[in-house]
């Protein structure tokens, strides 16, 4: 059913990676979005990480719900079959596309209206259930495509850009993912792409549910004084814990930290993920310390970014499952009809 | 043994009219939710059915686990009728919670069986009904020590008397406690012991009564197996691998049979590992969407739920249906609007699922009606969504569903092979063919699609429920726009020849009047139309099988002066979609109704069409 990508003829100064591709091939429409859109820069960063993993393009299914940063998967791969589904709602559809084909990789993107205010049982519920995918929220704190009212992540006390002052507390999609058993948790800042591509790298390389949430400003509706998801805001009040550097499996190892600074976890795949520690108190290995230090940081406003929990010998649901190793959508009547004979006893024992 | 004395007993009573009846008669249990009778109960059918005698049980359960009232009305018919008859001729009065409910159900002359451990006062009996009292409470008392025993043995008991009372063979009913005891001796030593203690005290103390089973041979080849088992095997056999669905009642039952075969015939010889993956989901949203994300990416998936749950997934509905993408749904409907009666059976989802969504939208709907044609139309629906790109309904009913009926055995040819419906495959992008996700390329309104992951650099394209051009590109253009809904009609227009043709039966010309009916209806139908007969009321019938109704369903309506549209619901929903989709005058459809949540009797069909036909009243719609 694959076929092997053929080296393609390029211009002679782009790069290619290990497959032949440059960054072209990754990328997708043009996009439509507010220039200066939070949204745009996290398209890039996923264009970058998989042009870096040397991912075949049609091997990745893009799903999303609905909202701006749902449109983003018509933005980059474009050689990707990619779903936008319905409001809130991406996280089912892509469980179900997860069951049929193992083979492919699943990378769910999603705005903080989409999977915190309608969607937030569907975004609960697939990451219990260990869905191998990469599930990135695009967080602005407000709906965008439907003109900036507050979503269900805006702070307590934010300001609306009318003025209108937030009065719900906000619900934490870092805190959450962590606590339903999320195998991968970072949080990102679409201003700052050296630490945002690591991050996307090792959540595809992740075998399990990988959850990044990344703030990213609407620049038309939540990027003035009095908001707290603004670029100004973020890059004041961004206390990231650790820098990431991804090692491919295949990469040499070359770079050498100071004793104590680092930490390797090496992957399902083989590949590593190096964490230099930017705050000696946090450790990504612990689920409940990284639950509190983020509630902690969060409580005096600060906005905790970086790699928050790693577990790398995670099962998926297909584990849980125990489906086969062919993707079931290959299977065909051979496999799937019990076929006449077992009919017959069947009916017979209906008698 | 306890001094006991009914008001009336059978002898007393002896010289009133005494219904007499060998083969064709009802037999009503009413009994206490959770008190273990409904094996008892299932045993009794299965006896009589070993016997060569036609027999259809019905359910009637409350929501609830235990401590309600429930009740199992079979119904004994040589004949073959599987329809509810109505009206009771033995109740077998378990529950003292329904003692004057059940009492009034029995037909003049019929008869009372009761626990007479307690003496009731004469009141509690009625003049025209002969008792037969059994002190099974005591008598269990006395046998066994064990609480649970004294009750699950309490229902043994009743099942030996009975057997005796009506002629039972009581080897039958042994052959049927062996093979359900197979390895387990001692259940099946005291489960013997419970029934020959029942048959002996129906032989010294019960006197006989006129209703009776005579070994016959109209039982043949069939088989005995509820609609959802049928349904899920049907999956099972029609190549659904993920099935994604919310408990509700009445189709729990349905994914919990396909997870109990799928564990026994879809597990992979050699590796062990699961050739299936289904998914309780947190809700029926969550169900349809993971159903349309295995569609989407080339698994055959289903999902099952009830009016409840049609009603949560109307967007998805659209969704798939506007995105083609197919889609799997068995609904098995139940009394409504809202939770309206959830142990109760209705045809009441059938506009809610016609035209599921917002928007301009039509779905095809599979009728099946009975166990074999949900085995059947599983499978079909499988392929038809497959070929159709779009969501297929299966309407069945609590009725069809829960009940085990008595049907023809499942058939499947190991020559059948899926139909995949129009995927591109890599050589055909690879060699370079045309590949327009949305684009009529055949003429029959359906678009080729690809599976995700197929090629390199071809054939991917941006799924979504915004409108689009025929190369899945985003447009907002009218005319895009409107090739996209005028092709989808089309499709529909083809679905018409691929969907279940309807089921004439009647006159060659003669009759003018006709009757169309559906699903659950149809054992009921026939025997009404016998009924009628004897009236020398003639009619021709059609039964419908899916919708798009094919065009010979509307050459019958115009065929007859007059259409009698039989249903299980308040506002004629299947004539309203034949009014709609054929633009016929509503005065020549007349609506028989019958919704009160138990199954349509022929006596209730034939009683509504008879006295309409001899009104001869103008023609109209007539609320029942
Ligand atoms: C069922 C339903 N309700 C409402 C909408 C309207 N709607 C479209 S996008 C959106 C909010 C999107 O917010 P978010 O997910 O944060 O995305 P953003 O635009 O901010 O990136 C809403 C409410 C819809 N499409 N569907
Ligand atoms: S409205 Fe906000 S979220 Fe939407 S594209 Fe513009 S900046 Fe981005
Ligand atoms: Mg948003």
């Amino acid at each position: 059913m694959t076929y092997i990508t053929k080296p393609k003829l390029h211009h002679p100064t782009l790069a290619c990676n290990a497959i032949g591709f440059t960054r072209r091939d990754y990328e997708g429409k043009i996009s439509t979005l507010c220039a200066g859109c939070g949204h745009d820069s996290i398209s890039a960063a996923i264009i970058q990480a998989c042009w870096e993993l040397d991912i075949e393009p049609h091997r990745v299914a893009k799903l999303s719900g609905i909202g701006c940063s749902s449109k983003t998967p018509d933005y980059f791969l474009g050689q990707s079959h990619g779903f936008n589904t319905v409001h809130g709602r991406m996280p089912s559809v892509l469980t179900g596309a997860n069951l049929a084909n193992r083979d492919l990789l699943y990378l769910g993107v999603s705005g903080d209206g989409d999977s915190a205010s309608i969607g937030i049982g569907q975004f609960v519920h697939a990451i219990r259930r260990g869905v191998n995918m990469v599930y990135v929220v695009e967080n602005n704190g407000v709906y965008g495509l439907t003109k900036g009212q507050f979503s269900a992540t805006a702070d307590q006390g934010s300001k609306s850009k009318k003025g209108v002052v937030n009065t719900d507390s906000p619900l934490d999609l870092v805190g959450l993912a962590m606590q339903l058993g999320a195998t991968y948790v970072a949080r990102g800042f679409s201003g700052d792409k050296t630490q945002l591509v690591p991050l996307i790298k090792g959540a595809i390389a992740h075998k399990g549910a990988a959850f990044i949430d990344v703030i990213s400003p609407c620049v038309a509706f939540n990027n003035h004084a009095g908001s707290t998801k603004s670029y100004e805001y973020v890059r004041e009040h961004n206390e990231a814990v650790n820098r990431l550097d991804f090692i491919d499996v295949r990469a040499e190892i070359t770079v050498d930290y100071a004793e104590g600074e680092i930490v390797d976890v090496t992957q399902h795949d083989g590949s590593i993920v190096r964490l230099r520690k930017l705050s000696a108190d946090f450790n990504a290995h612990d689920r409940v310390g990284a639950m509190n230090y983020v509630h902690a940081r969060q409580a005096k406003g600060e906005v905790v970014t970086g790699l928050l929990y790693v577990d790398p010998d995670a099962h998926d649901l297909h584990e849980h499952f125990n489906t086969t190793e062919v993707p079931i959508n290959r299977l065909g009547v051979k496999e799937l009809s019990p076929g006449i004979a077992a009919l017959e006893k069947i009916n017979a024992g209906l008698r | 043994m306890t001094a006991h004395r009914s008001p009336l007993t059978a002898h007393e009573s002896d010289l009133r009219a005494r219904i007499e009846a060998t083969n064709d008669f009802v037999v009503k249990f009413a009994n206490v939710n959770g008190s273990g009778s409904a094996s008892a109960n299932e045993l009794f059918a299965r006896s009589i059915l070993r016997m060569g005698v036609p027999v259809s049980p019905r359910n009637i359960f409350p929501s609830n686990i235990q401590g309600l009232p429930t009740w199992y009305e079979v119904r004994v018919s040589e004949r073959g009728w599987l329809g509810r008859r109505g009206g009771v001729d033995l109740m077998v009065a378990m529950n003292p919670q329904t003692w004057d409910a059940d009492l009034t159900e029995i037909e003049p002359g019929g008869y009372l069986f009761y626990d007479s451990t307690r003496p009731l006062p004469a009141s509690k009996f009625r003049d025209d009904v002969h008792v037969l009292g059994m002190p099974l409470t005591a008598i269990c008392n006395r046998t066994y020590a064990d609480a649970r025993q004294r009750q699950l043995f309490k229902n043994i008991m009743y099942l030996g008397a009975l057997s005796v009372l009506l002629g039972i063979d009581a080897d039958e009913i042994q052959r049927l406690f062996a093979e359900q005891y197979k390895g387990k001796e001692k259940l099946l030593d005291s489960n013997v012991r419970a029934l020959e203690l029942g048959r002996e005290h129906a032989q010294q103390h019960l006197p006989p009564i006129g209703l009776h089973v005579r070994r016959a041979d109209n039982v043949g080849d069939k088989i005995f197996v509820d609609g959802n088992v049928a349904a899920a095997l049907g999956c099972v056999y029609g190549g659904a691998t993920v099935c994604a669905w919310y408990p509700i009642t009445p189709s729990s039952s349905l994914a919990e049979a396909f997870q109990k075969y799928c564990m026994k015939y879809r597990v992979d010889p050699e590796t062990g590992r699961n050739r299936f993956a289904i998914v309780q989901a947190e809700d029926e949203i969550a169900s349809i969407g993971m159903v349309v994300g295995a569609g989407w990416n080339g698994a055959r998936a289903f999902t099952t739920t009830a009016g409840p749950g049609i009603s949560l997934m109307s967007e998805f509905i659209g969704l798939a249906y506007f995105a083609e993408i197919p889609v799997t749904l068995i609904d098995v409907q139940r009394g409504g609007p809202s939770t309206g009666m959830p142990t109760r059976t209705q045809q009441s989802d059938v506009l809610a699922c016609a035209y599921a969504s917002h928007g301009d939208t039509k779905h095809v709907l599979l009728f099946p009606e009975d166990p074999h044609e949900c085995f059947e139309f599983a499978a079909q629906a499988l392929d038809l969504a497959d070929r159709l790109q779009t969501p297929v309904f299966v309407l069945t009913d609590l009725d069809i569903g829960m009940n085990q009926r008595l049907t023809a055995p499942f058939v499947w040819d190991d020559a059948r092979d899926y139909d995949r419906g129009k995927v591109m495959t890599a050589e055909e992008l690879e060699a370079g063919k045309d590949f327009g996700r949305y684009k009529d390329v055949d003429g029959d309104g359906i678009p080729y699609r690809t599976y995700p992951g197929t090629h390199a650099e071809r054939g991917a394209y941006f799924t979504r429920g915004t409108s689009r051009d025929p190369y899945a590109r985003y447009s907002e253009r009218g005319p895009d726009y409107v090739y996209n809904m005028e092709r989808l009609l089309k499709k529909w227009d083809t679905a018409k020849s691929l969907v279940p043709q309807p089921h004439l039966r009647g006159t060659s010309g003669e009759a003018r009047d006709g009757v169309i009916y559906y699903g659950s209806t149809s054992p009921a139908m026939s025997e009404a139309i016998e009924l009628l007969g004897k009236d020398s009321l003639v009619l021709d019938t059609l039964r419908v099988r899916a919708f798009p109704f094919p065009d010979v369903v509307g050459e019958f309506i115009r065929r007859h002066e007059r259409v009698f549209v039989v249903e299980q619901n308040r506002d004629g929903q299947l004539r309203t979609l034949l009014i709609n989709e054929f633009g016929i005058d509503p005065a020549r459809l007349v609506a028989i109704l019958h919704y009160d949540g138990t199954p349509v009797t022929a006596r209730f069909i034939a009683g509504a069409i008879g006295e309409r036909v001899r009104r001869a009243a103008p023609t109209g719609r007539v609320a029942s």
